[in-house]
């Protein structure tokens, strides 16, 4: 018999569309829950494309990709 | 204050050695979607899936206008071509060069590393030396023991010697001082018995002593005449 998972512990991945409301719901939105959340996703995306021997160049240009579309994002009423 | 109930170290973390950096990073497809979604859709879409999304997405935005095609666009687009073309000129170059510059650090950590190791080997032969060194501490002391004895015994036995002279320039003076003494009194003496015997001779015994000299002279005389 699998362990059941609590719907808190489960990843973003594995949680079933109709759930999505209160998995979001049961997130941290403390300020430091909020600042742990940007420190692990910068930790992520830092040790999986940058903090490598060989690096591309796809580790800056997404970063700069993203950069581009939000400041579009940001600045489309002027338009 | 400090718990004593807590239990300290249970695991076996330990900060070194450190596990070495991943080869290569996470794979990325046109410089910058990332492979992850392309595996994302292969399932359901097969390879040429995430192309056809790409596409339909463009399309939709330029249709809808929410990419406004204005003087940006242009100049976007020649940024890009510029900056695509000088990627995939001087890409390998400028990867070569930072590899080479990796490899230096690594190169002197490495050797700073092997110094450090070949200095504490050192060390430990240094260190086994001396202690077999300590081991010769007992043939030092007994040389250091036996110059101790003969010094000692050439101690006594000058002054062994000192003594015995000592002793016999007592006993010389002892004798030379009875000698002298007899010698003196032996002196003395004679002279003493000279002088008397002397004194003893009165003129009369002097005379019949010449006289009788005399007659004693011609008898030899007489016979010695005969014997020649």
């Amino acid at each position: 018999l699998p362990a059941a998972v609590l719907l808190k512990d489960t990843k973003l991945m594995d949680v079933k569309l109709g759930q999505l409301g209160s998995w979001l719901a049961m997130r941290d939105f403390t300020p430091s829950g909020i600042l742990g959340a940007v420190r692990r996703g910068y930790d992520r995306y830092y040790n999986k494309y940058i903090n490598v021997r060989k690096g591309g160049i796809g580790g800056v240009s997404m970063v700069l990709a993203g950069y581009i579309v939000l400041s579009y994002m940001w600045s489309y009423s002027h338009i | 204050v400090l718990h004593t109930t807590r239990p300290l170290h249970t695991t076996q973390q330990s900060l070194a050695p450190v596990p070495p950096l991943p080869e290569k990073g996470g794979e990325v497809r046109h410089g910058f979607i990332p492979e992850e979604f392309f595996q994302f859709l292969y399932p359901k879409t097969g390879v040429t899936g995430p192309y056809m999304l790409g596409t339909g997405l463009l399309l939709y935005f330029l249709s809808k206008e929410i990419y406004v095609i204005n003087h940006e666009t242009v100049a976007a687009a020649c940024i890009l071509g510029v900056f695509i073309y000088g990627i995939k000129r001087f890409g390998p170059d400028v990867a070569a060069y930072a590899d080479k510059l990796n490899e230096e650090k690594m190169a002197s950590a490495l050797a700073m590393k092997n110094e450090a190791m070949q200095a504490l080997q050192t060390a430990i032969e240094e260190e086994k030396k001396e202690q077999w060194r300590v081991e010769g501490r007992t043939y030092l002391f007994d040389a250091k023991r036996n110059n101790i004895a003969m010094l000692l015994e050439t101690n006594y036995r000058e002054r062994l010697m000192m003594v015995y002279n000592e002793v016999k320039k007592r006993l010389d003076y002892q004798v030379a001082m009875q000698a002298l003494k007899r010698q003196k009194e032996q002196d003395h003496m004679i002279q003493w018995v000279e002088k008397n015997v002397i004194q003893s001779i009165t003129p009369q015994q002097q005379k019949e002593s010449i006289a009788k000299c005399i007659l004693d002279l011609k008898a030899l005389s007489k016979s010695a005449q005969a014997a020649v």
